[in-house]
């Protein structure tokens, strides 16, 4: 991979401030580049931003309770500048979110672009697909409540893939799920996201998670107190 | 962007009713009127309300009737809740009170009369064998006693359920059970727990019901009529006769009578604001004392009864209808009827059908527009991350606390200078000025606590804001949405004074029929109207439970 390439499918965040407006500092000019295939990690304590963060890069800032500035970019393109829906920016959060009111293949067709799948029986097939590969076959008609916890993470991970996004951002997905399912949730995700070269923003306050992650690490300690990434 | 109007049109749709209405009520009652010739500002309408003959005692009555339910209400809604906090009951007693907080006050009130009366069911029961009486006792005197007794009771039958489920929500707020263990582990039973640590909490938060329920029993019009003391009633009632009159001599009377039921209720606010602190001040210095006492427990257990009873007597006076409507003749002092017949049900049916359509169709057309201007309110506050506060809680009570007749008069007054009175458009803009209040409070939580990460995952997939609405908030909001639809509906159902003022007495619906029947119409007659009255929000609410459920029945998320 070219240096080139790498850099247009990177997600580049430059001199990201956030600043609530109560007047704390949360984050204080953070720049980072997500390479494309690699998963970088913003670590540090609860409650310090680092959900704020990705909520920023996501467009999901609430503007009354925070100020931001700085840049968000894909390669070359802004995406502060885009809302939320137009940045194609997936977010995996704590708990897979899925959908209760839609079936298991509902959750993933939600996601599925019209414009490259169009009718209705290329959709299915493509979900089906993807189910299967992900070790789920059959599972297109079950509801998302009837799942394990394993299976809701994969669900949710698929679903965000199947938009085909840019970036992947990564709010402390593991971080609910019990140790051993936990490593294997986590590998799945990271294949995932590196197996399709995406760059991917992991938010956690979990060495282990940094330490699979195996990409850059910024620690958050408190406001003001940003060490730079080391590789 | 039609969206960012919906807060101004929501205002517009609320307050300008209330607002334009007050003026045109306060101009006339100075005798300011040009329309009557009134052009300048006079005294006299004064002057003949203050000659209204036992005005001193309509007095008297408003507001003691008003504050006594108020006070009576809070306690025994607060000594039910005591009572049940900390049993596995609170589920089944939420249940039983949906027929009573569905039912329309007036229906309500026509089977609490039926009950109490002389030759009333309650009598019945106990006749003759434990009376004696063969004939309905004479000497007794129930509903319309002069002191409003009955209203009293009448009224607590609607509120008490009501004022309970407003403590209810409001505990959702609150970690009550760790409160309670809390209290208890320091030596307080149960009941005393909770009236000492989660009530005065909750306080707050069922201040503005408690003030919708003081102006609402100050100024109710229908069930004053029904079981309300009659010569003299109510001030409210008393401007009503005077506006129905169709006498333009009462005419700037009624104006000024409708303008003192608002200082009435301002000045019993005002009261109940004033008396908060000094009572806050000794329930304080009761919890300092550290009593252990068991009395505040006791009195809480007295009081959960009591409102056990009324619960009771609300469910008996349903059921009382619905004998009633089946009955054939029913001789003083049977128990139950000498023969039932279902002839009524078909011989009337047509009437009733035609009532019960014209409320359905007011009903529906205001809920429509209530749940639209809601969600629009709503899905606009989100989209721009407002957080609305105190200021915006008290528009929306507003109609619910500005006495009715005080500015449905002037409602009316504009109504026919404009043309508009007697028209469908006016009857449901009337309705929807005391529907929406009660669809906005009832969704408004629902919505807002919404989960914001469905919307978010759903926009990070490229949805936009209205495919978020549409395929992810609507359907997973589709049960309060409904709920909140089908309390709508009930309001609707019950408005009296409205569908009168605006439908300039040439609109029918149930509640109307079921007023004007009460005084000496037939007694299966009404009691068909009012079990229709019940009927109609009760199957709203069967509809707004089972549609979600079945729809989303695969779901368990959806339970």
């Amino acid at each position: 991979m070219s240096e080139g390439t790498a850099l247009r499918g990177a997600l580049v965040l430059e001199e990201v401030s956030i600043t609530s407006r109560v007047g704390a500092r949360l984050i204080d000019r953070l720049s980072l580049t997500v390479a494309p295939g690699t998963v970088a990690t913003v670590m540090g304590p609860s409650g310090i931003g680092k959900s704020t963060l990705l909520a920023y890069v996501a467009g999901f800032l609430d503007r009354r309770t925070f100020a931001a500035e700085g840049r968000v970019m894909i390669g070359k393109e802004r995406l502060d500048t885009l809302p939320a829906e137009a940045r194609h920016v997936g977010i995996l959060f704590q708990d897979p979110v899925l959908f209760p009111h839609l079936s298991v293949a509902g959750n993933l067709l939600f996601g599925l672009p019209r414009t490259r799948w169009r009718s209705r029986a290329q959709r299915r097939a493509r979900v089906s697909e993807v189910l299967a590969q992900a070790g789920l076959a059959g599972f297109e008609d079950r509801d998302p409540a009837t799942l394990s916890g394993g299976q809701k993470a994969r669900v949710s991970l698929l679903r965000t893939l199947l938009a085909e996004p840019r970036a992947l951002l990564l709010d402390e997905p593991f971080g609910k799920l019990d140790a051993p399912l936990r490593a294997e949730v986590r590998a799945f995700v990271f294949a995932h996201a590196r197996e399709r070269g995406l760059p991917t923003l992991l938010v956690t306050h979990d060495a282990e998670d940094a330490e699979a992650a195996g990409g850059p690490v910024v620690a958050l300690n408190g406001p003001g107190g940003v060490r730079p990434p080391c590789d | 962007m039609l969206l960012r109007l919906a807060p101004a049109a929501t205002l517009a749709v609320l307050a300008g009713p209330v607002v334009l209405g007050l003026a045109f009520t306060v101009l006339p009652a100075f005798g300011f009127l040009p329309a009557l010739g009134g052009t300048t500002f006079a005294l006299d309408p004064w002057r003949g309300l203050l000659a209204a003959p036992g005005l001193s005692t309509a007095l008297t009555l408003t507001v003691g009737t008003g504050l006594a339910t108020t006070l009576l209400a809070l306690a025994l809604a607060a000594g039910l809740c005591a009572a049940v906090a900390h049993r596995p009951g609170m589920a089944r007693l939420q249940r039983l009170m949906v027929p009573l907080l569905a039912s329309p006050p007036s229906g309500l009130a026509l089977g609490f009369a039926f009950l109490v009366m002389p030759s009333g069911w309650l009598v019945r029961l106990v006749s003759p064998w434990a009376t004696g009486w063969a004939v309905p006792p004479a000497g007794l005197v129930t509903v319309g006693d002069p002191l409003g007794i009955s209203l009293v009771a009448a009224l607590l039958i609607k509120e008490v359920p009501y004022l309970t489920l407003m403590l209810f929500a409001a505990s959702a707020t609150v970690p009550v059970e760790r409160l309670m263990a809390a209290a208890r582990a320091l030596g307080r039973d149960a009941a005393t727990a909770w009236v000492s640590v989660v009530f005065p909490q909750l306080y707050r938060q069922v201040r503005l019901p408690v003030f919708a329920v003081l102006a609402f029993s100050m100024s109710v019009v229908d069930v004053a009529i029904i079981v309300g003391p009659t010569n003299p009633p109510p001030l409210a009632v008393l401007a009503t006769r005077w506006f129905l009159g169709y006498d333009l001599a009462y005419f700037h009377t009624a104006a000024a009578a409708a303008t003192l039921q608002l200082v009435l209720v301002a000045l019993a606010i005002l009261l109940w604001l004033a008396l908060e602190r000094p009572v806050a001040a000794l329930g304080r210095r009761w919890l300092a004392r550290g009593s252990r006492s068991r009395a505040a427990g006791g009195a809480a257990g007295v009081a959960g009864a009591v409102a056990a009873l009324l619960i009771l007597l609300g469910l008996l006076s349903l059921l009382a209808m619905l004998v009633w409507s089946l009955a054939g003749s029913w001789r003083f002092p049977a128990a139950l009827p000498d023969s039932w017949q279902l002839w009524l049900w078909r011989g009337e049916a047509g009437d009733a059908a035609a009532l019960a359509s014209t409320s359905a169709g007011i009903g529906l057309a205001a809920v429509a527009v209530a749940l639209v201007l809601t969600l629009a309110c709503l899905e606009n506050e989100q989209r721009h991350g407002l957080h609305p506060g105190a200021a915006v809680q008290w528009l929306v009570y507003l109609p619910l606390i500005v006495p009715q007749i005080a500015f449905l008069f002037g409602v009316q007054v504009l109504l026919v200078r404009a043309g508009l009175d007697g028209t469908p458009l006016a009857v449901v803009w009337a309705h929807l000025v005391f529907v929406l209040p009660f669809v906005f409070l009832s969704l408004a939580d629902a919505y807002r606590a919404l989960d914001p990460r469905y919307a978010m995952t759903a926009a990070a997939m490229g949805a936009g804001r209205w495919q978020v609405f549409l395929t992810v908030k609507l359907p997973l909001l589709a049960r309060p949405i409904l709920i909140a639809a089908a309390v709508g509906f009930a309001v609707s159902i019950a408005q009296y004074l409205p569908t009168l003022f605006a439908g300039a007495g040439r609109v029918a619906t149930l509640t109307t029929e079921a007023v004007t029947l009460s005084s000496g119409g037939d007694r299966r007659i009404l009691g068909l109207v009012a079990v229709l009255q019940a009927a109609l929000p009760l199957a709203a609410y069967g509809l707004a439970l089972a549609l979600p459920f079945l729809a989303f029945r695969r779901f368990r998320g959806m339970a």
